[in-house]
């Protein structure tokens, strides 16, 4: 393994681990555990195939994982309304970050998805290689990912005032 | 011809340019035909772009140290025993490693060719497809009264840099003042194969008009003005070197004219 092949992921990781957790701090820690994971099981890397994928297979597993681990049974959404956007101050974004917001209101199931087409650009098989589930599943969960993101920015909030139970 | 109905796969797959091209066209006739479905699938497309405007930024900031150091094995993750021994066959490796490197990545390039094939050739044979493309963004986007647009007037030099920088090329709407039509502002929106910009205007009334211009034009072949008509939307448009022109509106053709004309006089021609 290219030590500079990893290098080169890095942003890319970063970039949908800050998307995805919204907390800088979080998603950088996040990132640093891949990739330490990323080494310690490079083994199981098949030479040829494709290393982000492979990279991003892990920072979803231990995603995963991390979700599983004791906490409080649920988890009401709307503490998410506590987050402050980290780029409030950038005015020239205008509403841009509306949609950050409103990401923060997707099951993340849901909003891996669509960072995953938006940023990553992967194929449907693509990401039901990399989060291992059927390319249907991809499909229904990204229609209902877009549809609910699509009613939050009209304002219409849809199940934001629920709880999730996890 | 019998098509098949268009589900909501097709929609998002249309969202994700992830259609062949004839589905492609099958379902933008769909979308021409129900003004509520295509402005739910322009709101999909616009969620996309705006979570690339948003999260891009991170690409370009600089590594924390604790990351950098992680593109070579940590230590205490390395098995191996001490690797200098090993040394001539890790460069091995990393000649391998670089070798599969450059193979994955001209079949990825290979691939992503062979996933837009469609997109490509419609952009390289049919001029047509831009006036119908610049037909939908307008109906879709110009009746919207809450946000017409992405970036308004009063930021315009904002305007500029951004959908110049998205484009990869210098972009500038013209000013349509002395015909009555104020810039009200613009957004980016998908094209073929890339990023595409729309301007729009409007005048006293609240008549509106957008201008679409495209940089997929690899033809590289100039047109004269050419007119067409999607619906209730007149539409001029031209070719000028890579750059495809639209204009639409829903205001008679003679008058139309006399827009695309003063635009096409402000546009630098190279």
């Amino acid at each position: 393994m290219e030590g500079s092949a990893i290098l080169a992921e890095i942003p890319r990781l970063r970039r949908y681990a800050r998307a995805m957790l919204g907390d800088r701090a979080a998603a950088d820690d996040l990132v640093q555990d891949t990739l330490e994971r990323a080494w310690s099981r490079l083994q199981q890397w098949r030479p040829g195939s494709d290393l982000r994928a492979w990279l991003f297979g892990i920072m979803h597993n231990l995603r995963v994982d991390q979700l599983r681990r004791p906490r409080l049974p649920t988890h009401s959404i709307d503490e998410d309304d506590f987050e402050v956007p980290t780029r409030a101050t950038q005015t020239d974004d205008l509403e841009l970050r509306d949609i950050e917001t409103a990401l923060n209101h997707l099951p993340d199931e849901q909003r891996e998805i669509l960072l995953l087409l938006a940023l990553e650009e992967m194929s449907y098989a693509e990401i039901a290689s990399t989060l291992g589930i059927p390319v249907g599943t991809v499909m229904s969960r990204l229609s209902r990912g877009r549809e609910r993101l699509r009613l939050i920015m009209n304002g219409q909030q849809p199940g934001a005032r629920l709880k999730a139970v996890r | 011809m019998n098509k098949l109905p268009i589900t909501e796969a097709d929609l998002h797959a249309w969202v994700d340019a992830a259609l062949p091209l004839v589905r492609r066209g099958e379902v933008e006739d769909y979308l021409a035909a129900q003004p509520d479905e295509a402005g739910r699938v322009h709101a999909y497309l616009a969620q996309k772009e705006a979570i690339r405007s948003v999260f891009n930024p991170v690409l370009d900031e600089p590594l924390p140290e604790s990351l950098r150091a992680l593109a070579a094995p940590p230590p205490t993750a390395s098995a191996e025993p001490p690797r200098r021994p090993w040394l001539p066959r890790w460069s091995l490796q990393r000649v391998a490693a670089g070798f599969v490197i450059a193979l994955v990545s001209g079949l990825a390039g290979w691939m992503a060719h062979d996933r837009y094939p469609a997109a490509e050739s419609l952009a390289r044979t049919s001029p047509l497809s831009l006036p119908r493309q610049a037909a939908v963004a307008h109906a879709v986007f110009s009746p919207d009264v809450r946000r017409p647009v992405e970036v308004s007037a009063e930021h315009e030099d904002q305007l500029v840099a951004w959908l110049s920088k998205r484009l990869g090329t210098p972009v500038r709407p013209p000013k349509l003042g002395a015909l009555g039509f104020d810039l009200i502002g613009g957004r980016l929106l998908p094209g073929n194969v890339g990023p595409v910009a729309q301007f729009m205007y409007q005048d006293a009334t609240g008549q509106r008009l957008t201008l679409y211009v495209s940089t997929e034009n690899t033809a590289n072949r100039d047109t004269a003005f050419r007119f067409a008509q999607e619906g209730q939307v007149n539409v001029f448009y031209w070719i000028d070197g890579k750059f495809g022109y639209a204009l639409s509106a829903g205001i008679d053709k003679d008058k139309l004219a006399l827009v695309a004309t003063a635009v096409y006089d402000q546009i630098d021609h190279k």
